[in-house]
């Protein structure tokens, strides 16, 4: 309750929620605004934004609805952004809560395991599972997931390191409980608040990852995602800017709200930080 | 000597990385739809399988697996890191031409975004909760949330098309062939939108850690003894809260560099690089997959390369690291 | 006054809204004379550290001075501006503090950090301050003056870091020097040597010194005029003399009655049976090393042997590092012992299975040192009673009806049950652990330094809590402390362990009365205040 009060308290978190809650909607409400397929064909190609009531945003280079795309886009992003987010958190708390809890040589598999994920770097791993599982909308998801879980990994295992030596870790080993027990009713829940926070990290890391993709047109074309948009626009970008222009402040804004909340939450969970 | 032998354990330690590394992507490459030989008889325009057959021979496609990842890596050993059929050259010096511009663009990108984060982040943590303070970490926001590739074609927009300031793509002028100081001019014209875009998010990752570390260390009983010495605010800073404060922006550099790297894959597409970044796009789209391997094992080996160069800094700034080993 | 360095006149420094109260300290008034050393005494929370920042103006942000006056050397400190404060920190008032790992920079070395008070404060050329540093570090009597001066703080222990200390602090020497608690986090032995060292400079240089500290023994060794605080407030201000033998104040009665004296309760009858036999018990810790090279080997534990009669208190004592803790926990198995055997019942414990131990274990239990990290943030205080006999098949309802009576034993209200940890204090915290370590009715308790991070007057109660219940419950108990007052008043038999070995044990009252190891000694010639420690009156526990 407490936490929630402080929530409110900073305007920069409140702002981000409403984004958030803004971008949410849209993705809601893209079906009735909307109702035709955003990838058809609307009207004449490249009418400028704000001179055809028709088209509000106006119209890409083939002539489809390019606030229809906006709307269908935030869905898209939403859903890998949370998806990708949610495989990205529970590989990094199984593997960081196994690795920190156990130390010794499953640890040292594990770190191993962790270390060569992080020295490949992510988006030319991203490449390859493209490359070898194809990009439709499943397997990019699960892909942008698959590379984003060792700095939650590193995050859950620091905190069970630090955790598994306190006493009351002790006190319930001196009770009897079984290591399951221990990791999941004891340390899990003191460990999860900066894991929860890290996930608003995680979520804008996929949401940037999967448009840079859409944008190489190493994404799924089959739906209407805002990287798709500005990588058709580039082509006109000369003269037509704003074809690019419009998806990619759709983009800044959601991963900016996306961020904002993650800060709000943490510092209404951890708020000794805030008073200094 | 100590910090070397230290950094050396270190860089023996991440070998078995690598070929964790290389066996995992060759493994993974081998579900995937098509081979080499696919992709040069598509090249060719067709052929027969007799020819595939022959082909596969060749290029030692009809072992089975263990018996191929055996032969790569033997032949890596070697530096040999096979033939590119797309380029017609060996992979090793396909990625040997590439690899200066990315070099060149992440150095630039990465001192532009630790020398700006660092300034700001102090700035913004000398000023905490006060006007600077807000317009820094707001500004720090903003550029986190911003897309690269969106910003870089922004940037080609406003400084190219409308400004005709700066070229909007490629590494330099081909037309005309210039030399010593002039050419040297015209690839940091070149690479001046580019460095801006691909160091712009981790600008803001700098600056938000150096202001979190130091408002950190501000709040050590370290610099309360430094304050009752009688020194002021400025040494207090420049003297005792600065190098313990960059720790971490240190540790930051190694942890980023693969990223930077994965990043830089989409700024050279944007601006037309001729880079390794942009080799790996094109070997995918492409399905040249004997370039790709390697340039996930030169990529890795550059991530190794930089995490050395940190640790040896680290070392150097922390002398409680060298004195453990 | 005539002489004073400094005096405080009516001192009032207002905490931001809300803290627990109103004001850090109100209406402090006292004042220091050259050549004397003036101790403030108080338990956590007094406001005593508030005072030495509010003195140097190095206070926290939002707390403010409201009123008052400070004069030093005629000037008020209250009105001076930055650059005034400035000359006179370090030059003119100088400080210690309790961590002197944390209050050094890790970065720079000893001899640099030194150095800087000169090139602060003097325009000596940088020959001139290494030949200064060099002094000042011979001067509080670091073994290798020139070696020391080379070496980052992380590379000199905890008593030469505190020596180096004293000596930045006393560099330009100072009218005044105000030490916060400089011993607290030091070993018995190394603090007697401080204190002597603190005394030594001070009369040497005639410094005047404000003491800062909890610690009454403290208080005897070297105090000449004593000042006792309590919520922001002088209670009472003295001669060291007069406040030690003579206490006016009630608080200060109270506090004096608190410290357990070296003294042992007449010895209690001790059972012919042993129910806890140690026998030979060894660990041993390789730490750091590749592929077993280079690898440092620490016996924390060598190969120790103890007897625990069947209803007895058997105190091990020893410095920190002396493996101590280790010890309690490889009775407990936290720690898996190298070898040994570790009888209890008849079963040995050095040699059960994961499995076994799980099971057994109600047999034995421990009470953990720190009440704020010992019991899961998450979990309600009936809960965290309750866990032990639910893990051990007691359906819950009728575990946790249990831990509502056993509230009752430890004297917590039952109704207390539902609240989490951090809504009670750290002694009710301690009850909390005691209840939940006795809900499984072990024989045997392993409670490790349970007082130690407690204020005086409620370690008194928890500690007579603990014989009350070992009394009714007919416990035994293996008491792990660094505090040999605190054995003195709760044990029947004493182990003194030094560098993981037991070098000496027996019942209480021969060990502390007639020591025969010179380590034992060394021990009992460093409690601070000598006589007092040993004489003072008290509540009998």
């Amino acid at each position: 309750m407490d936490a929630l009060k402080r929530y409110f308290r900073s305007p920069a978190a409140v702002i981000g929620l409403i984004l958030l809650l803004v971008v949410i909607a849209m993705a809601i409400s893209a079906g009735f605004l909307y109702p035709r397929d955003p990838l058809s064909l609307a009207g004449r190609p490249l009418v400028w934004p704000f001179s055809n009531p028709r088209f509000l945003l106006g119209t890409d280079n083939s002539g489809r609805d390019i606030a229809a795309q906006i709307f269908y886009g935030a869905r898209i992003s939403l859903l890998i952004g949370g998806v990708a987010t949610a495989i990205a958190i529970l590989i990094g708390i199984l593997v960081g809560a196994f690795a920190g809890y156990y130390g010794g040589w499953v640890d040292n598999v594990l770190m191993r395991i962790t270390e060569a994920f992080q020295t490949l770097p992510n988006f030319v791993l991203l490449l390859v599972l493209v490359a070898v599982f194809g990009s439709t909308i499943t397997t990019v998801t699960i892909a942008v997931g698959v590379v984003s879980w060792p700095a939650p990994a590193r995050l859950t295992r620091a905190e069970f390191l630090s955790l598994r030596n306190r006493e009351f870790v002790q006190a319930g080993k001196t009770l009897g409980m079984r290591d399951i027990k221990i990791i999941l009713g004891e340390i899990l829940p003191n460990a999860l608040p900066p894991v929860i926070v890290y996930a608003s990290v995680v979520m804008a890391v996929a949401i940037l990852l999967e448009s840079a993709l859409a944008f190489l047109r190493l994404s799924d074309p089959n739906v209407a995602s805002w990287g798709n948009l500005i990588g058709l626009g580039r082509d006109v970008l000369r003269v037509q800017w704003y074809v690019s222009a419009i998806p990619g402040i759709a983009i800044l804004v959601t991963v900016l709200a996306v961020s904002l909340v993650g800060q709000g939450l943490n510092d209404a969970l951890n708020p000794r930080l805030k008073s200094r | 000597m100590r910090i070397l032998s230290l950094a050396g354990r270190r860089l023996a330690a991440s070998i078995p990385t690598l070929f964790l590394i290389l066996i995992g992507v060759f493994l993974l490459l081998q579900m995937a739809p098509g081979d080499t030989v696919d992709a040069l008889m598509a090249q060719m325009g067709g052929g027969d399988a007799a020819t595939a057959r022959e082909l596969r021979q060749f290029y030692g496609l009809d072992l089975s697996i263990p018996m191929q990842l055996a032969n790569y890596l033997w032949r890596l050993v070697r530096l040999d890191l096979g033939f590119s059929s797309i380029y017609g050259k060996p992979v090793a010096s396909v990625i040997l031409e590439r690899l200066p511009p990315t070099i060149l663009l992440m150095t630039a990108s990465l001192s532009f975004a630790f020398f700006f984060g660092l300034v700001f982040g102090v700035i913004a943590a000398r000023g905490v909760n006060r006007w600077p303070d807000t317009l820094i970490s707001t500004l720090g926001l903003i550029f986190y949330a911003t897309p690269s590739f969106w910003f870089g074609l922004m940037a080609i927009v406003v400084f190219s098309v409308y400004l005709q300031w700066l070229p909007s793509g490629g590494f330099e002028d081909i037309g005309t062939m210039q030399t010593g100081l002039w050419r040297v001019l015209d690839i940091a014209r070149h690479l001046v939108l580019p460095t801006f875009t691909l160091g712009l998010i981790f600008l803001a990752i700098y600056l938000r850690i150096m202001r979190a570390s130091m408002l950190e260390v501000l709040n050590l009983d370290f610099v309360r003894t430094a304050r009752a010495k009688g020194l002021d605010e400025t040494h207090v800073v420049t003297r005792h809260v600065l190098r313990n404060a960059l720790l971490p922006m240190v540790t930051l550099i190694g942890l980023q560099a693969g990223t930077m790297l994965g990043g830089s894959v989409v700024v050279e597409s944007v601006f037309s690089l001729p880079g390794l970044g942009r080799l790996a796009y094109e070997s995918v789209v492409q399905r040249d997959l004997n370039t790709l391997l390697g340039i996930v094992f030169v990529s890795a080996l550059l991530v190794i390369v930089v995490n050395f160069v940190t640790d040896l800094l680290y070392a150097r700034l922390d002398p409680r690291i060298s004195a453990d080993s | 006054m005539s002489g004073a360095i400094l005096s405080l006149e009516n001192l009032s420094v207002r905490l931001p809204e809300g803290a627990d109260r109103p004001h850090a300290l109100s209406d402090v008034s006292l004042s220091i004379a050259s050549n004397e050393i003036l101790c403030v005494v108080g338990e956590s929370g007094s406001g005593k550290s508030m005072m030495a920042n509010a003195i140097m103006r190095l206070l926290p942000n939002e707390v403010k001075i409201e009123s008052g006056r400070m004069l030093f050397e005629g000037r008020d400190l209250c009105v001076a501006d930055t650059a005034e404060m400035r000359e006179v920190r370090g030059a003119g008032i100088a400080m210690i503090f309790q961590e002197p790992m944390t209050a050094l920079n890790p970065l720079r070395t000893i001899g640099d950090q030194i150095g800087e008070m000169f090139s602060i404060h003097t325009d000596l050329s940088k020959a001139e301050i290494n030949a200064r540093v060099l002094a000042l570090l011979a001067d509080v009597r670091i073994p290798d003056p020139k070696l020391a001066a080379k070496a980052y703080p992380h590379e000199l222990s905890g008593g030469q870091r505190q020596r180096a200390m004293i000596a930045m602090a006393l560099a330009l020497d100072p009218k005044l020097l105000i030490a916060d608690e400089p011993t607290t986090a030091l070993d018995v032995t190394t603090q007697a040597q401080i204190l002597k060292l603190i005394r030594d400079l001070q009369q040497r240089k005639k410094t005047a010194v404000l003491f800062i500290t909890h610690d009454f023994g403290v208080v005897a060794a070297i105090a000449d005029r004593v000042v006792v605080m309590q919520h922001g407030r002088i209670v009472e201000q003295d001669t060291a003399h007069q406040v030690l033998s003579h206490p006016a104040h009630p608080y200060t009665r109270q506090l004096i009655a608190a410290v357990p004296p070296l003294k042992a309760p007449p010895p209690r009858p001790l059972s012919s049976e042993n129910i806890l036999t140690i026998s030979n018990v060894s660990k041993t810790y390789r730490t750091g090393g590749f592929l077993g090279r280079g690898a440092r080997v620490t016996a924390a534990v060598k190969d120790t042997s103890l007897d625990l009669p069947k209803g007895a208190t058997l105190g091990i004592v020893g410095e920190s590092g002396s493996g101590k803790s280790t010890l309690a926990r490889c009775i407990v198995r936290l720690i898996d012992p190298d070898t040994g055997s570790i009888v209890l019942n008849g079963k040995d414990w050095a040699k059960l299975s994961r499995e076994q131990i799980r099971r057994e274990t109600r047999h034995i239990q421990m009470v953990f040192q720190d009440p704020f990290a010992s019991l899961n943030p998450r979990r309600k205080a009936a809960e965290l009673v309750a866990q032990g006999p639910i893990v051990h098949g007691t359906p819950r309802a009728a575990a946790i009806a249990e831990a509502k009576k056993l509230f009752e034993l430890v004297g917590l209200d039952p109704s207390a049950g539902d609240r989490y940890p951090h809504e009670f204090s750290g002694g009710q915290r301690q009850r909390i652990g005691l209840a939940r370590a006795l809900a499984l009715k072990p024989d045997v308790l392993v409670a490790d330094e349970p007082v130690s991070a407690l204020d005086v007057s409620v370690q008194a109660q928890v500690l007579k809590l603990l014989a009350d219940l070992r009394q009714r419950l007919g416990l035994s108990i293996i008491f792990i402390t660094h505090d040999l007052r605190v054995a003195a008043q709760i044990c029947d038999l004493v182990a003194v362990m030094k560098d993981g070995a037991v070098v000496e044990q027996g019942l209480v009252a021969d060990v502390f009365g007639h020591p025969k190891h010179p380590y034992t000694k060394a021990l009992l010639d460093s409690i601070p205040g000598g006589e007092f420690a040993r004489e003072h009156e008290t509540v009998s526990v």
